[in-house]
C-alpha cells in the first residue's frame, strides 16, 4: 500500500514557500496564479494500516504545533479528486534514481519506531486557486516549482500505488568495434558517448586497440575518456603550447610546469632550508608547514558547469567535492574553514534578455548560495571568506568556485599504499547521479546542456560526509589505512586510477554498495555519486578498520585489491570487464599541441562587450565625485554581500578571530578572515581573495597581477605575515582552442610566475576550468556564443604568529591619523569609476614588483608593533570607496585633503577613485605617528587627515571640497543593492 | 571533590561537539565526546556522568525536523536511562540544536520523565521569522535567576547560528506559565546603542522608506518590556517574547539557541578588536557554573 501524509502550515503561521510561489509567479507576469498554499508529503509504501500511520505522523513526521497533516491511500487508479478542494494541485517529486536525502533519513526513522516500509519518498505540493490558466501553471511549474534536471510535476491527485524504484540489470558485456571506424565514425563515437575526446585522441585509442588485436569495452573506453579528459588531465594547459605576444614567443613543452609550477620551484631554492612548503601541486591539495604539530592545507575547485544547470545541486556538491580534497591529501586533513566566490549575471536581468535554456541570475544566486549554505554549516565548517563578481557575460555560464583548508599532522602527510592494500570504498552508496560530470564540465554548454546532461546533477548529502571526515580522521589516527584519496570527477574510475597507477589494481564492480538496482558495471565504475572516498587498506588492520566504521554508522566495503601488475583490471560477478595497461592509461594520451597569441588592444569579438553600466541604482549625478561615489558603493561588486555571508555559518569550531563582517555595528567589509585552528595555540591563518575579470578585459597579464597583489593585500591588511603566505590559482576561461583565448590565459600565467617569484608567494596549488562558454540561437535564428570574461581567482592562505595582533578595518576611535600607505597612480582603466558612467579608456592598475613586498614588509612590521588601529586596502573604487567603508564600519567620520598628494599631479578625480595596488587606508592612534612614519620610511605614505566624532566623510582638495556626505547615506547606498529577503 | 564527568552526545551530524567538550575541559571538567550509537547499545552508561551536555549541529540533517530523529531516540530506547538521569542532581545542557532536541524530545520544558505525547506538546522551536539560517551576534538579558547555568550573568552578547530557533508556544497561557515558574532565562535583547543610532540615522537617510531591518521609529517605545517583540536582528529570528533559551522549573536543564562555546575567548567577539578584548571570552561562564556547581 502507498500512504501519503500530507502536512501544511496551520493558519496562524505564515505559509513562506506559497507566499514565495506568488510573488515569483507576479515577477513572471502569470497574472492569473493568484492563491498558493504550500505543502509537503511524505509517500510511504508499506503493508502498515492507517492506525500506524497516523500514529507515525503525529509522533514523528509532523510538529503538530505549526503544522496540519492529512493521511489518505493512494491508488493507480485515476478517481475522483482525493483532497476535494476546487484548487488545482501540482505535486513536485524527485524523478527515479534522484537522491532524496530526508527521504532516506525518514525510512530509517520509521524504522526505528517500529513501523517497516518498502520505500519512502518526499514530494512538495502547491495548491493554486483553480481558475489559473493553464499555460500559467505549465510555466510556472518550469520556472518556479521544479528543476526539470531532478524533478518532475504532476498535476491533480496522485495516482500511483508504487513508489518507482530502479528496474534489475542483465549483465551484458559490451564491446565496441572501435577498430574499423574511420574519422568520422570515431568523432561520432566521441559525441554521441559522450567521451569529449578529441580525434587525435580517438585515434590514439584506436591504434592502441589495434596493436592489442581486440576491440575495448565500453567500460575500457570510458575509462580512458574520463582519465584523459580536461576535467581530470588538464592537458591543455599542461600541454604543449605555441605562445606569441608582442615581446615573446616561446614554445612550451608543459606551460604550467614551466610557469607557475616554476614559480614555486625558484622560490623554495631561494627559501633553502627555510622552505615551508611541504606537498605541491601532486595530492589533492597543497600542504605548508604551519606549527611544529601541523601542516595546513588549501585546495579551491570550481564546479561551474553542473552549478549552471541545477544551482544549489551543483553548488552543494561542489563544496562537497572541495572539502573530500584536503580529506583525501596525504592521509586525510582535517577540515578548518571554507571559502567561496561566485560570478553571475546582474541578477536584475529582464527575463526577457535572457538566452533560451538559461535560468534567471537570480534564480542561479539564490540556488548556489543555498547549496554552499547547506553543505558548509551542516559539515559544522565555517565558510570565512569569499567574493561575488558581476558581469552580463556569466549569463550561460555562472561560475563557481569553492575551497578548503584543512590542518594536517606533520607526519601524515604522506600516502604509503603497497600491492596487497584492500581497495575499500566509504560513505556514500553508489547511484546514477553524475554520469559524465568529468567529461561533461570538459565541454561548452549549449541551451540543450540542461536536457542532455540531466544526469551530470549530483544531489549532496553533508551529513554523510561529516560522518564520513569524522571516522576516517579516527582510523587515521590509529593508522588503519595506508592511502585515500576523494571519489571526485569520474568516481571509482579517477580515485582508484590514480591510486593504482604506480602498481595496478582490479577491482569487483558488483561488490559495490548500490543506492538502488539496475546499474550496469560502467555506471558503477564511472558515477560521480557523493560523499565517497577511497581508501587503501591492509589487509591486517580490515577487521578493525571495518569496525570502528561500523561503530559510527559509515559503511566501507572492500571492492578490490591493488596489486603490482601495472594492470587496471575490472571484474563484474567474476567476469573481467575491463584489462587495460596503467601506462597507456596514464602516459598514453597524445600531447595536445595549441596555439597561444596575445596582442595588445586586439580582443575575441565576443569578449568586447563589457560589463553595461548599472540599471538599479538610481540617484545623483555621476559627475560630481560624491554622485560617483554613491553610485560605486551601490553598484554589484562592490556593495554589502551580509545577505550572503549571514547565511552561513563562519564561527563553528570556535576559532573565528577576524569575521568576515566587523565594525561598530558587525557590518562593514572585512579584508580576509583569521581563523585560529587550534583552540590552544595563538598561532593563526588569515584567509583572502583576489579577483578582477575587468582589468583581464584590458591586459590579462596585469588583472592577473592585481589578483596577486590583492590576495596578498588583503591578507597583509588583517596582519598577516608576509613571508609566510601561499596562493592557490583558479583559471575560468573560454574555449581556449582558440589562440587568442589560449593567449590571454598564458600572458595571465606568466604574469602568475613573475609576481608570485617577486612577492616570494609560492603557488602550492591549483586547478582550472575551460570552454565557459554558452551557445544559443537567438530569435534572428542566428547563433550566439557568450564567453565569459578571463576570470582568474588567487586564494591566499597567511599565517600570523598572534591572532591578537590582527586588525580590522573599521575606524576606531576619533582623533587617530589617516594615511594612505602605497602610491596612486593613473590607472582608472577597468575601474569603477568607467563602469557606473558607462565608460572606458585608460590603462589597467600594474604593480610595482620591486616595490610591493617593501610596502607589505613594513606594513606588517607596523600592524604587529601595533601601530596600527585599523587598515583597509585599496580596491574597487578606489581611495573614495575605501575611506567610505572605513568611516560607516566604525560608525565615525573621517576628514582627509589630498593636498599631500599634489605632487603626484594626478586629476582629484584620479586621486579618489583610481584602482592602483599595493595601497591601504591605515588608521594610526595619534601618539605612534612618528613611530609609524619611520617604520614606512622610504616608501610611499602620506598623511591625509584623521578620524573625527562628526556623521560625514568630508574629503577635500586644499581648499575644494570634494566629498561631503552623511556616512548614513553611504552605508545605505552600500547595503541596498542585495538587501534581499 | 573530583571534577564532574560530562557526556557530550554526538550524534550523525553534530558539529559543535569539539569545542563544547573543550569548554567544559577548560573549566576543569572531565568531558568525553559519546556517541550516541554508544549509549543506544548501553543505555546504562549514562549513570557514570553528571552533567549531560547536547552541543550544536545538525542530527540526522535536521531531516524531518531540526532535532527530531535524535530527540526520538532519547524519548524510545534511551528513555529510561534519561528518567533516572533526571531523578539525580544532575544537570543537562542543549545548545542549538542540542536545545531543539531537549524540546522535541520533551525534556524541556518540564524536566521530568516521562515527557508529553508529542501530540500534547505545549510549544516548538521552528523556522526563523525571515525563514533562513541566520549567523549573528545577540545580546541577552538573564531573567528568572535560579537557573544554575546561568549564575552571576545578567547580561551576556553570544552568537546565534540557526534556521529553526523562532520559539512558538500553543497559546499564550504557556509563556505565562513558564514566567511564573522562572523558566524563560534567557531574553534577546536591544544590541549596541551606538548600532541602534546608526540604524535610525540610515532610516533617516533613505526618506523613512528603508529600513534597518524592519527597525521602526517606534521601536524604542517597547525598551521597558523585556517581552515586547524586538524587531531583527536583535530579536534575530522572531521568537515569542524574545525568548532564547529555557530552563527546567527547577533551574538545572537549560536550553538555548545563543553558542556559548563560541565565545571562550575575546577574539572570537565580532568587536574585540574595538574593545580592546582580550583573555576569556563571557561564554565560559556558563561551563564554568556547570562545572562549579558539583565543586
Amino acid at each position: 500500500m502507498l500512504w501519503e501524509v500530507e502536512i501544511t502550515p496551520v493558519p496562524s503561521e505564515v505559509d513562506r514557500e506559497g507566499a514565495h510561489v506568488v510573488s515569483e509567479a507576479r515577477r513572471l507576469g502569470l497574472g492569473s496564479i493568484r492563491e498558493v498554499r504550500a505543502g509537503k508529503s511524505f509517500l510511504i509504501q508499506t503493508d502498515a494500516d492507517e492506525a500506524a500511520i497516523q500514529r507515525a505522523a503525529a509522533e514523528l513526521l509532523v510538529d503538530p504545533v505549526v503544522e496540519h497533516w492529512k493521511v489518505r491511500k493512494l491508488s493507480a487508479a485515476a478517481g475522483k479528486s482525493a483532497n476535494g478542494s476546487n484548487g488545482v494541485l501540482l505535486n513536485v517529486l524527485f524523478k527515479p534514481g534522484v537522491t532524496d536525502n530526508v527521504a532516506l533519513s525518514t525510512r530509517q526513522a520509521l524504522q526505528d519506531s517500529g513501523l517497516t516500509t518498502e520505500a519512502v519518498s518526499t514530494c512538495r505540493t502547491y495548491h493554486i486557486n483553480g481558475d489559473a490558466s493553464d499555460a500559467e501553471l505549465k510555466r510556472l511549474a518550469s520556472r518556479v516549482l521544479a528543476n526539470d534536471a531532478i524533478e518532475h510535476v504532476i498535476t491533480g491527485p496522485l495516482h500511483m500505488d508504487r513508489i518507482s524504484l530502479g528496474s534489475g540489470y542483465q549483465f551484458q558485456l559490451t564491446h565496441v568495434a572501435i577498430r574499423g571506424m574511420d574519422d568520422k565514425a570515431l568523432m561520432d563515437l566521441s559525441r554521441t558517448g559522450q567521451l569529449s575526446c578529441s580525434l587525435p585522441e580517438m585515434q590514439t585509442i584506436q591504434k592502441h586497440y589495434v596493436e592489442q588485436q581486440r576491440d575495448p569495452t565500453d567500460v575500457e573506453l570510458e575509462t580512458i575518456a574520463q582519465t584523459w579528459s580536461e576535467h581530470c588531465s588538464h592537458k591543455t594547459l599542461a600541454g604543449r603550447i605555441h605562445y606569441r605576444d608582442d615581446e615573446r614567443d616561446i614554445h612550451f613543452k608543459n606551460m604550467l610546469k614551466e610557469t607557475i609550477f616554476a614559480a614555486t620551484v625558484e622560490i623554495r631554492r631561494r627559501l633553502g632550508d627555510a622552505d615551508w612548503c611541504v606537498s605541491v601541486f601532486r595530492d589533492n591539495a597543497g600542504v605548508v608547514k604551519f606549527d611544529d604539530q601541523f601542516n595546513v592545507c588549501f585546495k579551491a575547485e570550481t564546479h561551474n558547469h553542473p552549478s549552471a544547470i541545477e544551482p544549489y545541486g551543483g553548488a552543494n556538491t561542489g563544496l562537497g567535492g572541495v572539502i573530500r580534497d584536503p580529506l583525501g591529501t596525504g592521509l586525510g586533513a582535517k577540515p578548518v574553514c571554507n571559502t567561496d566566490v561566485f560570478c553571475f549575471a546582474p541578477p536584475d536581468t529582464p527575463d526577457s534578455e535572457l538566452p533560451p535554456g538559461v535560468l534567471h541570475p537570480k534564480v542561479v544566486a539564490r540556488g548556489v548560495v543555498s547549496g554552499v549554505r547547506d553543505y558548509g554549516n551542516r559539515m559544522g565548517i565555517p565558510t570565512v571568506n569569499g567574493a561575488i563578481v558581476f558581469d552580463p557575460r556569466y549569463i550561460g555560464n555562472p561560475l563557481v568556485y569553492c575551497g578548503n583548508i584543512a590542518l594536517i599532522p606533520v607526519d601524515q602527510c604522506e600516502k604509503r599504499m603497497q600491492p596487497g592494500d584492500w581497495i575499500v570504498a566509504v560513505g556514500g552508496r553508489t547511484g546514477r547521479d553524475g554520469i559524465h560530470g568529468a567529461t561533461f564540465s570538459s565541454i561548452e554548454l549549449d541551451e540543450h546542456s540542461e536536457t542532455v546532461s540531466g544526469g551530470a546533477v549530483q544531489i549532496g548529502n553533508a551529513i554523510v560526509e561529516k560522518m564520513v571526515a569524522d571516522v576516517v580522521l579516527a582510523a587515521r589516527d590509529r593508522g588503519l589505512y595506508s592511502s585515500i584519496t576523494d571519489c571526485g570527477a569520474g568516481g571509482f574510475s579517477s580515485a582508484v586510477g590514480e591510486m593504482g597507477a604506480d602498481t595496478g589494481a582490479e577491482v569487483w564492480l558488483d561488490k559495490a554498495p548500490l543506492k538502488y538496482a539496475g546499474l550496469s558495471y560502467t555506471e558503477i565504475w564511472i558515477s560521480e555519486a557523493q560523499e565517497r572516498m577511497v581508501l587503501a587498506v591492509p589487509q591486517k588492520h580490515w577487521d578493525e578498520f571495518h569496525k570502528l566504521c561500523e561503530s559510527e554508522g559509515v559503511e566501507a566495503t572492500i571492492i578490490g585489491q591493488f596489486t603490482d601488475t601495472h594492470r587496471l583490471v575490472l571484474k563484474y560477478h567474476g567476469e573481467q570487464v575491463a584489462d587495460l595497461s596503467m601506462d597507456f592509461l596514464h602516459e598514453g594520451r597524445p600531447p595536445v599541441v595549441r596555439e597561444a597569441v596575445w596582442e595588445e588592444g586586439v580582443r575575441s569579438q565576443e569578449t568586447g562587450d563589457r560589463s553595461k553600466a548599472p540599471r538599479h541604482v538610481a540617484g545623483p549625478s555621476t559627475d560630481t565625485a560624491t554622485g560617483a561615489l554613491l553610485h560605486i558603493l551601490g553598484s554589484l561588486n562592490v556593495c554589502s554581500k551580509e545577505w550572503v555571508i549571514r547565511q552561513y555559518d563562519h564561527e563553528v569550531q570556535a576559532g573565528s578571530v577576524v569575521k568576515p563582517l566587523v565594525g561598530v555595528c558587525d557590518d562593514g567589509p572585512s579584508d580576509a578572515a583569521v581563523v585560529r585552528p587550534v583552540l590552544t595555540s595563538n598561532r593563526g591563518l588569515a584567509v583572502s581573495c583576489g579577483i578582477n575579470p575587468h582589468f583581464g578585459d584590458l591586459d590579462p597579464y596585469w588583472m592577473a597581477a592585481s589578483a596577486i597583489d590583492e590576495a596578498v593585500r588583503n591578507c597583509i591588511a588583517v596582519g598577516a605575515n608576509p613571508e609566510r603566505i601561499a596562493i592557490l590559482d583558479n583559471f575560468c576561461w573560454g574555449n581556449t582552442q582558440r589562440p587568442e583565448t589560449l593567449g590571454s590565459l598564458v600572458r595571465a600565467a606568466l604574469s602568475c610566475r613573475d609576481v608570485a617569484i617577486a612577492f616570494g608567494t609560492p603557488f602550492i596549488s591549483g586547478k582550472d576550468s575551460l570552454n565557459n562558454e554558452f551557445s544559443y540561437v537567438d530569435k534572428e535564428g542566428v547563433k550566439q556564443t557568450v564567453v565569459i570574461p578571463s576570470s582568474l581567482l588567487i586564494s591566499a592562505l597567511g599565517q600570523m604568529d598572534d591572532v591578537n595582533t590582527a586588525v580590522t578595518m573599521d575606524a576606531k576611535e576619533a582623533g587617530n591619523a589617516v594615511y594612505l600607505v602605497g602610491e596612486t597612480k593613473d590607472e582608472l582603466g577597468g575601474s569603477h569609476l568607467h563602469l557606473v558612467r558607462g565608460t572606458t579608456g585608460g590603462a589597467a592598475p600594474r604593480v610595482d614588483l620591486e616595490r610591493a613586498p617593501k610596502i607589505f614588509a613594513a606594513m606588517h612590521k607596523a600592524i604587529s608593533s601595533g601601530l596600527i588601529r585599523a587598515c583597509h586596502d585599496l580596491s574597487e573604487g578606489g581611495l573614495a570607496v575605501a575611506a567610505a567603508e572605513t568611516a560607516f564600519s566604525g560608525g565615525l567620520g573621517l576628514d582627509l585633503d589630498l593636498a599631500p598628494l599634489a605632487a603626484s599631479k594626478l586629476s582629484d578625480e584620479t586621486l579618489l577613485f583610481s584602482e592602483s595596488n599595493t595601497r591601504f587606508l591605515v588608521e594610526v592612534p595619534a601618539p605612534r605617528t612618528a613611530d609609524f612614519e619611520q617604520t614606512l620610511a622610504g616608501l610611499p605614505v602620506s598623511r591625509l587627515g584623521k578620524v573625527t566624532h562628526g556623521d560625514r566623510l568630508v574629503i577635500r582638495s586644499g581648499a575644494k571640497m570634494l566629498i561631503d556626505a552623511p556616512l548614513a547615506e553611504l552605508k545605505e547606498a552600500w547595503q541596498a543593492p542585495l538587501r534581499w529577503d | 571533590m573530583p571534577a564532574p564527568s560530562v557526556c557530550v552526545l554526538r550524534a550523525p551530524g553534530t558539529n559543535c561537539d569539539v569545542e563544547t567538550a573543550y569548554a567544559f575541559e577548560a573549566c576543569g571538567g572531565t568531558a568525553e565526546r559519546v556517541h550516541l550509537y554508544r549509549l543506544l547499545e548501553d543505555p546504562a552508561r549514562l549513570k557514570s556522568y553528571q552533567i549531560l551536555c547536547i552541543p550544536g549541529g545538525f542530527s540526522y540533517g535536521d531531516d524531518i525536523g531540526s532535532g527530531v530523529i535524535f530527540s526520538r531516540h532519547l524519548r524510545g530506547r534511551l528513555g529510561e536511562a534519561l528518567g533516572e538521569f533526571l531523578q539525580r542532581d544532575t544537570l543537562i545542557l542543549g545548545i542549538c540544536n542540542g536545545f531543539q532536541v531537549l524540546l522535541k524530545a520533551g525534556i524541556l520544558p518540564g524536566g521530568h520523565w516521562p515527557p508529553p505525547a508529542a501530540v500534547d506538546f505545549p510549544a516548538t522551536l521552528t523556522w526563523n521569522l525571515n525563514g533562513k539560517y541566520t549567523a549573528l551576534w545577540t545580546k541577552l538579558k538573564v531573567a528568572g535567576g535560579k537557573n544554575v547555568f546561568l549564575k552571576g550573568i545578567d547580561e551576556i552578547e553570544l552568537p546565534v547560528a540557526h534556521g529553526e530557533g523562532r520559539i512558538v508556544p500553543r497559546d499564550p497561557s504557556v509563556i505565562e506559565q513558564w514566567k511564573a515558574q522562572g523558566q524563560v532565562v534567557l531574553q534577546y535583547t536591544w544590541r549596541e546603542a551606538s548600532c541602534r543610532a546608526m540604524a535610525g540615522a540610515v532610516v533617516a537617510a533613505a526618506g523613512g522608506g528603508a529600513t534597518f531591518g524592519g527597525l521602526s521609529d517606534d521601536a524604542d517605545a517597547s525598551d521597558g518590556d523585556p517581552d515586547a517583540l524586538l524587531p531583527f536582528p536583535h530579536n534575530p529570528n522572531g521568537s515569542t517574547a524574545n525568548i532564547a533559551g529555557l530552563s527546567d522549573p527547577t533551574g538545572r536543564v537549560l536550553g538555548l539557541m545563543p553558542h556559548p562555546e563560541r565565545f571562550l575567548f575575546a577574539t572570537q567577539h565580532p568587536q574585540w578588536t574595538r574593545r580592546k578584548l582580550s583573555g576569556e571570552g563571557s561564554g565560559m561562564q556558563i561551563f564554568r557554573n556547570a562545572v562549579e556547581y558539583f565543586g
